[in-house]
Formats: structure tokens, sequence, C-alpha cells
């Protein structure tokens, strides 16, 4: 098929998808927070909430967009385009899937496999403090420079732990494209244990993993390293003079950006769309049941409703958990479908630990931030880098 | 169309690079500098030197850039007030400008007459493997005198930087 069509049909199905995903990343996060504060969120609009992303959507939209006096008028525009631009721009190397073949063509379940992928991704999420450290500064508000301020000192120390952390996995797998990184974590020792960088020989990448982590909340300013927009200090940090769809392309970048952090913790340590057993052990079969089990729930919640209206909704969602089962178990569909599945399975519990994090821990202060960075995460990620250098260079 | 990409970034580069002669206040400078930066990287990448052009990102636009931003914004530096200028610069500037761009061309023209032209993508060594090799084989010695000059630095920050103990 022409190299173009096909291009821009893979870069809208991403965009859509990842759209979808971003607003309703919002919805789960709510939900999960409400119920670890023992709440139940969002509930009014559509069943269980449902349709909340939407409404805040249309609401958004909606907002009259104010532009405070005295603003530097360029940067405040440019501002939040920048950010959500940045933080959009770097899924597009992100592998989500193995090749598949559709109507004699054959492609890979990504929009570009560059050759210094994972260079990439570092350079954009490197230019993405300007969309914070520029809105803060031109909102002409102390309160929105200080959140500006934090971010860019914040950022810039967290990037090198986090540059430490991606090299030694790199270092096992000896490529910067994305996809091969993926490829050479395939296979398993013992027959079971997948060959993830995490638990890959010479050197386990488990510390890499943590310090990435760890760097990857600060990178994206979440609770606990949310001190840019720490709001009982700064009424909203950089955000602050921002109404409306401004507003919401930050709140856009913020949820973008978690979602490209996880993705690539998942291609760098966790084995992108592979499996973690094989599949003569049965791993292809954990989609459908995962589905029959809980079409069954749906089922039986339907068949003894607590609501009138159960009694026709939850048999219907149970059919369609059957038929999305049924859907992995055509051989046809399996090829394309369990990548994805185990993809989106890795990266969703990154999220939810994104989300449960918020939910439990406290803030940190400046000082032990600026502290944790250069006094702990630093050495460490240096020193694990040159272990695993060395270990690489004996064992191979 | 290799042409053409190289007309629009080239052309973004040099009037970034004006603009941050001409804009008066620093923040507006530094971001002009940044687009320079940038499409300087893009020039790199359409050359094949895609290491560079990642390097060019990641250490000049996103760390290097970032600490300039961060000091403006920190000093809260305003507009740059204009003095009157001397009636010398006025009237010699843009002839000036001219006979250095002449030298320049001059000068190029001298002293590497056989330059081969430019040819887009046709070079293939810019890998990061290739960067690598290179300069842990090659390039060793300079590689690590630079290492040192560069800890010699950090070094000098870091006395610079210590509270002086009682």
């Amino acid at each position: 098929m022409n190299f173009f069509l096909l291009s821009l049909i893979k870069a809208v199905v991403v965009a859509f998808v990842l759209l979808t995903t971003l607003a309703y990343l919002q919805w789960v996060e709510r939900k999960v927070i409400a119920h670890i504060q023992v709440r139940l969120g969002p509930s009014r609009v559509g069943p269980h909430g449902l349709l909340q992303p939407l409404a805040d959507v249309i609401k958004l939209i909606t907002k009259e967009d104010l532009l405070p006096p005295y603003v530097n008028k360029f940067l405040y525009l440019a501002a939040p385009f920048f950010a959500v631009t940045m933080a959009l721009l770097s899924i597009s190397v992100i592998p989500f899937g193995a090749e598949i073949h559709v109507f004699g063509t054959s492609t890979w379940m990504q929009l570009a496999d560059l050759n210094f992928g994972i260079l990439f991704v570092l350079a954009i999420s490197s230019m993405g403090v300007y969309g914070i450290a520029l809105a803060g500064w031109a909102s002409n508000n102390k309160y929105s420079l200080l959140g500006g301020l934090r971010s860019s000192a914040q950022m810039i120390s967290y990037e090198l732990p986090l540059s430490m952390a991606v090299a030694a996995p790199l270092l096992l797998a000896n490529t910067l494209s994305l996809r091969q990184l993926v490829e050479r974590q395939s296979g398993y020792i013992l027959g079971f244990i997948p060959r993830w960088s995490i638990f890959q020989g010479p050197m386990p990448q488990i510390f890499s993993f943590i310090i990435f982590m760890i760097a990857a909340f600060a990178e994206t300013n979440r609770v606990p390293f949310d001190l840019p927009e720490a709001e009982n200090e700064l009424v909203a940090g950089f955000h602050t003079e921002y109404s409306s769809m401004k507003f919401a392309a930050f709140f856009m970048a913020e949820y973008a950006n978690m979602i490209t952090v996880c993705s690539i913790t998942t291609t760098l340590f966790l084995g992108g769309w592979l499996p973690p057993w094989p599949a003569s052990a049965g791993s292809n079969f954990v989609a459908p049941l995962i589905f029959v089990v809980a079409g069954a729930i749906a089922l039986y919640h339907g068949l003894n409703p607590a609501r009138r209206r159960d009694r026709l909704t939850l048999p219907v969602v149970a059919v369609v958990f059957f038929v999305v089962a049924a859907l992995f178990l055509i051989p046809f569909l399996q090829g394309a479908l369990m990548p994805l599945f185990w993809f989106a399975a890795k990266t969703g519990s990154l999220l939810f630990l994104f989300i449960w994090i918020r939910g439990t821990l406290p803030r940190f202060r400046y000082d032990q931030l600026m502290a944790f960075a250069w006094k702990f995460m630093f050495p460490v990620a240096v020193l694990n880098l040159l272990v695993t250098g060395l270990l690489v260079a004996v064992f191979s | 169309m290799d042409v053409i990409l190289f007309l629009i970034f080239a052309a973004i580069a040099v009037v970034c690079g004006i603009n941050v002669v001409v804009q008066s206040h620093p923040i507006s400078s530094a971001i002009s500098l940044i687009g320079v930066m940038g499409s300087l990287a893009v020039l790199y990448l359409l050359l094949g030197a895609e290491f560079l052009a990642a390097a060019q990102v990641i250490v000049y636009a996103g760390a290097v850039m970032v600490l300039f931003v961060f000091v403006i914004m920190l000093l809260n530096a305003g507009a740059e007030t204009r003095k009157g200028r001397s009636w010398m610069a006025q009237l010699l500037g843009l002839p000036l400008v001219f006979a250095f761009l002449g030298l320049m061309a001059y000068f190029v023209q001298h002293l590497f007459p056989g330059a081969p032209e430019v040819h887009f993508g046709a070079f293939r060594h810019g890998t990061a493997l290739d960067v690598g090799r290179a300069l842990f084989t090659q390039y060793l010695l300079p590689f690590e005198v630079v290492s040192v000059l560069i800890l010699i630095a950090i070094l000098g920050a870091v006395v610079l930087a210590r509270k002086e103990l009682e």
C-alpha cells in the first residue's frame, strides 16, 4: 500500500486512541482516588460517571477564555500549545505491537521506527519543560513564576538520573531503536523467566527500573513531585492564569506525558508487547479468560439485579465481553491482538501505579526534592550504570 | 524535498539568529536561540547525522537553554533599555557587515577550494554506533582531554558555589 496513506491511517488511529485514553485516564484517576479515599467519585453523568470526560470537555470548551492584562501575549498563548505538542509528539516512536498483516500488506504497530528512537524521546521530553516554564513566566503572576521556576529546576535535576537509568538497559540491548529493544528482550531464561531487561543477565535492571520510575514521576510533575503546581502554596502553580482550552492543554500534556513515560518504561524494562510467559504455556489464553470472567460476573449481576435497569444493561455488557473474548480466540486476530493486549496491560498497570501513588503519598518539601535528586538518585544511577557496563564488558 | 526542507530550516535558523540580537528582552532572545538550536538539529538530521541531531536537541535546546531561561527568570531580568547609539555605529554598521560577509566568503573560497558538493542523505556514518566507535578509537585522546576539562570545570563550579566554612 502507499506509504503515505498507510502512515496517515496509522497516525489517525494512534491519535484517536491516544486522545480517548487521555480523556478516560482522567476518569480512571478520579475513580481510583475516590475509592482510595472511600468516596464514589464521578457517578452522575452516565452509568458510573462514564460520560464525565465528555462533559468535562464540553465544559472546558464553552468556558470563557480569559487573557489577563500585562501578560506577554505571544508566549502566554504559545506555551500551552508547545506543552501539548511536545507531549503528544513522542508517542510517534513507541511500538505498540508486533508486525500485522492486513489485506496483503504488512505493517508494524508503530508510527516510525527511528534508529535513534530512545534519543528522540529524551530530546522531546527535554523540550517539554519550556511549555511549563514559559507559561509560568509569561503569566505575569508571582505564583505562576514560582511554579515555572520550580518546574525547570526539577526537570533539569531529574533528567540526569532518568537518562542514566535509560542508558543501562541500552547497554544490555545494544541498540537505540525501540522496536529492536523489544525484540532483544524476547525469549525465556530456564524456559519460564522472560528475558526482559529487569530480569536479564548479566545485570538485571531492577535498580534502573526503580530509578527511572521515580525520575518519571518528577518529570511528569506528579505527586509526590508536583511542586510546580503545589496548590496549598502556589494557588495552582504555572497554570494559575490559564482558563478554558488553554488550561485543558496543560491538563492533556500532563496525562499524555504520563502515558508516554509508562509506554517507554514498558518498552525499556518490561519487554514491550512480549508475553510474560511463553505461548506454549498458555499465555495467549489470559486475555480471553479475563474477558470471559468479567462477562460472567456481569451476567451474574444482571440475573440477580440490584437495580431495575441492571436487568437490561449488565447482560448487554456481558455479551460485549464474551464477543471480545471470542475475538481473542480467532487465530487470525490473535497474532495482532495479543501483543496489543500485553502492551496495554503493562502500560495500564504502570499508569495505575501513578494514580495509586497520587492517592497515597504526601508531597515532598522543596529542599528534600533537590537533595533527593542530587545526593541519592544521581549517585545510585551512576553506580548502576558503571556496574552494568562492567558486567556487560566482562560477560560478552 | 531535501533542498526545500533545507531552505526552510536554514531560513528559520538565520531569522532566529538575527532575532537573538534584535530582541530587547532576554527571554525573547533566549527563545530565538532555542529556535536556532532546533533548526540546526533538523539540518544535521537532513545531512544524515542523526546522533548529532539528537544530542544537539538534548544538550543544547533541552539542557543548556533551559538553564539560560531558568537564570533569566530567576533574576527577573527586564527588557533592555535603549541608550542613544553612537553616530559612528549607525553610519558604518551596514557597510562593515557587508565587508565582513565578503571577507568570510573570500576565505572560505580560498581555504577550501575543492570542497565537494553537499548531498543530502549520502552520509551514512552518523549513527550512534559510528560516532561511538570514532570517539573511542580515532579521537580517543581529544575525547579524554575534553572529559578532564569538563571535570575541572565542575570542580571549579563546586569550589565557587561552596558555602564559606567558618
